[in-house]
């Protein structure tokens, strides 16, 4: 094989040639590969399809024996019934959407605003026992909400926050603020503080340095952190169910698990109402892929 | 242009870590002065007081006249070049060199002309328009330096700017960077823990160690006359060969019964060390005058110069540096003679040159 003298000293980035593909099975391996691959795929989202089936069937169909996979009777009326009340206005359901909405949003906004400063100082700054004081942070995320839930309740009780939107916001920030403090720490590991120390030497304090030059390059991973975090907000079942009773506090996941129970279960709502519970988080997933692949990477891997 | 002094500073982190012992500087106007040690002594720390990114716990930093201790960084009237460039990602070169000027508030027709300078001086011409990104680490050092230029400063700090280079850019860059402060006259303060860099750059060195100046001077007597046994270890390579002596006779002799020329003034009744640098030894065939009998216990070839590392029956072999020529291999019986002047010698104790 013969390399041109352009080819051989060419001053380009040496463009990458696919790896050759795995060859060593043939074609029928690979053909193997795919339909392990499909198996798999099917066990794994049946659930989520059968949810979705469930959720544009006839009531009829959805409890038809045996199960009618294909030729069912197609109907958007469960979808309005998550978000119509039975006598026409918004449904309790809808409600509790909007609840989510605010109380992910913003406890996702509050650990982040606090989040982010808070890593870059203790990435930044010789702070006094940092490693002592990063993990009691962490620590504090030992404990799985079950095991906290009591005291907090009580805590709650005593300051009226119980039942309040207020009361749900601030646990989850609360409790996403230590792993977006870790998580952003690695990030602004990973730019170097010379920018900073330019930046006040061009004239700027250090805030408008962190603010101009250091947070740009951080919004992939602000991007890639505040969708675990707002993942673990709109998820979060055991706060909301203890912490709140009443429709107009109540988030989505509790009022979901309210549906079921009682004499005859709407499985058809039920499902309806949970592809909708589903979908704005898989929709924020998809527009800031980018980001949080590039910013789960960038954060994982050391210099 | 000015100097800059810096008298007993002192810095120590809330975590309790001590980075600047005490160092006292007195750098003169027009000096490139290089601040010279292992990581960790306390060099870095010390530039970066001088720019004001670190503040001193105690101390004061003068440049010029001025007492810049409560001034920010961007008030001193200084440019610091980084080990990493430290290039805005999201500026073209233009826009880079131009930053700092824009930032003073600097009238647009002035900003053009000082930033064409700067271009030429460091020959950036075809890479104004580029992003840092789409430049090699020796163009985006040349921004860096450019951008420091720019702002006409009264100082240049640097930072072990050349460390991210490969070699042989390096040695480039050192000759354009010493070129340049030659050329402009600008105070130049230099960190590195390079000690080729240290001595090929430097009107004077400062050696730091554990965050104290073990020694200033001039190349060439940090060279000759160590002022401390670390100065002694550290400096050169291989370094000094450090041989316990003692005093008999008038002369220095040490176990392996190498016989020295003891300098003047030695004091007495105290243990004593002698550095004796590879190129002031030298390797005999066995028998030869003055020589000692040894054995070579290995040999290092590199080209323009051989190092034998040889075992004479003192506490620790020695390395002697040899031209290419005379060959003795490996385990042969040979002499080592001394050819050098007088040695330096050292006190044991305090560690420091006594004469």
């Amino acid at each position: 094989m013969g390399v041109s003298v352009n080819e051989a000293v060419s001053t380009d980035p040496v463009r990458d040639h696919p790896p050759p593909a795995r060859r060593r099975g043939g074609r029928g391996r690979s053909a193997l590969e795919v339909a392990l691959l499909t198996v798999l795929a099917i066990v794994m989202l049946f659930p989520v399809l059968w949810m979705i089936e469930t959720s544009i069937k006839e009531n009829r169909d959805v409890y038809a024996i045996p199960a009618k996979f294909f030729n069912f009777q197609f109907t958007m009326d469960h979808f309005k019934d998550v978000f119509v009340g039975a006598g026409g206005g918004r449904s309790a359901l809808s409600v509790s959407f909007l609840n989510s909405v605010v109380v992910a949003g913003v406890s996702t906004v509050l650990a982040t605003v606090l989040g982010v400063p808070a890593a870059w100082a203790y990435s930044r700054f010789a702070v006094k026992a940092k490693k002592d004081q990063l993990f009691f942070i962490l620590s504090t995320r030992f404990m799985p909400p079950v095991v906290v839930v009591i005291p907090i309740f009580l805590m709650y009780r005593q300051v009226g926050l119980i039942d309040t939107e207020l009361g749900l916001i601030l646990i989850y920030a609360a409790f996403n603020l230590p792993f977006t403090i870790w998580m952003m720490k690695g990030f602004v590991d990973e730019v170097p503080a010379e920018y900073e120390d330019a930046a006040m030497l061009d004239g700027y304090t250090r805030l408008q340095a962190f603010r101009r030059f250091t947070l740009p390059l951080l919004v992939p991973g602000i991007a890639a952190t505040a969708v675990f975090a707002l993942i673990f907000s709109w998820n979060e079942f055991v706060f909301a169910i203890f912490l709140t009773s009443s429709d107009d506090v109540r988030t989505a996941p509790p009022a979901i698990a309210g549906l079921i129970g009682g004499t005859t279960v709407d499985w058809g709502l039920v499902a309806a109402s949970s592809v909708v519970f589903a979908l704005p988080v898989l929709v924020f997933a998809y527009l800031v892929r980018k980001h949080l692949v590039a910013g789960v990477t960038l954060g994982a891997v050391r210099r | 242009m000015a100097g800059i002094e810096v008298t007993a500073l002192h810095k120590r982190y809330p975590d309790g870590t001590v980075a600047v012992d005490h160092v006292d500087l007195s750098i003169g106007d027009g000096e490139l002065f290089v601040m010279l040690g292992p990581s960790g002594c306390g060099k870095t720390t010390t530039l970066r007081a001088i720019a004001g990114l670190a503040r001193q716990t105690t101390g004061d930093i003068r440049i010029g006249d001025t007492l810049v201790n409560d001034l920010p960084p961007a008030e001193r009237d200084i440019a610091m070049v980084f080990q990493f460039y430290a290039l805005y990602p999201h500026l073209r070169t233009r826009d880079n060199l131009a930053f700092p000027l824009r930032a003073e508030g600097l009238p647009k027709a002035e900003v053009r002309e000082r930033v064409e300078e700067a271009a030429r001086l460091m020959r950036l011409g075809p890479l104004l328009d580029r992003r840092p990104r789409r430049l090699s680490g020796g163009e985006q050092q040349r921004v860096a330096l450019a951008r420091a230029l720019v702002r006409r400063p009264r100082a240049f700090l640097m930072d072990e700017p050349l460390t991210n280079l490969d070699a042989e850019l390096r040695a480039d860059m050192r000759t354009e960077i010493k070129h340049l402060q030659g050329e402009l006259g600008t105070t130049m303060v230099y960190v590195t823990h390079d000690q080729v860099e240290a001595m090929s750059l430097g009107h004077r060195i400062a050696i730091l160690n554990k965050g104290r100046v073990e020694q200033i001077g001039t190349p060439l007597e940090v060279y000759d006359r160590p002022a401390t046994l670390f100065c002694a270890a550290f400096i050169g390579s291989p370094p000094m060969n450090l041989i316990e002596v003692e005093v008999a006779d008038g002369k220095l002799r040490g176990k392996g019964g190498l016989v020295l020329t003891p300098p003047p003034g030695l004091p007495r009744d105290r243990d004593l060390v002698a550095g004796v640098r590879p190129e002031a030894l030298e390797v005999t065939e066995p028998g030869a005058e003055r020589s000692v009998p040894a054995r070579v216990a290995s040999v290092e070839w590199l080209g323009d110069e051989i190092i034998y590392v040889v075992d004479h029956g003192g506490e620790r072999d020695v390395r002697v540096r040899m031209p290419p020529t005379g060959r003795f291999a490996a385990d042969a019986p040979v002499g080592l003679r001394h050819t050098g002047g007088t040695p330096a010698v050292y006190d044991v104790k305090t560690e420091e040159l006594v004469a």
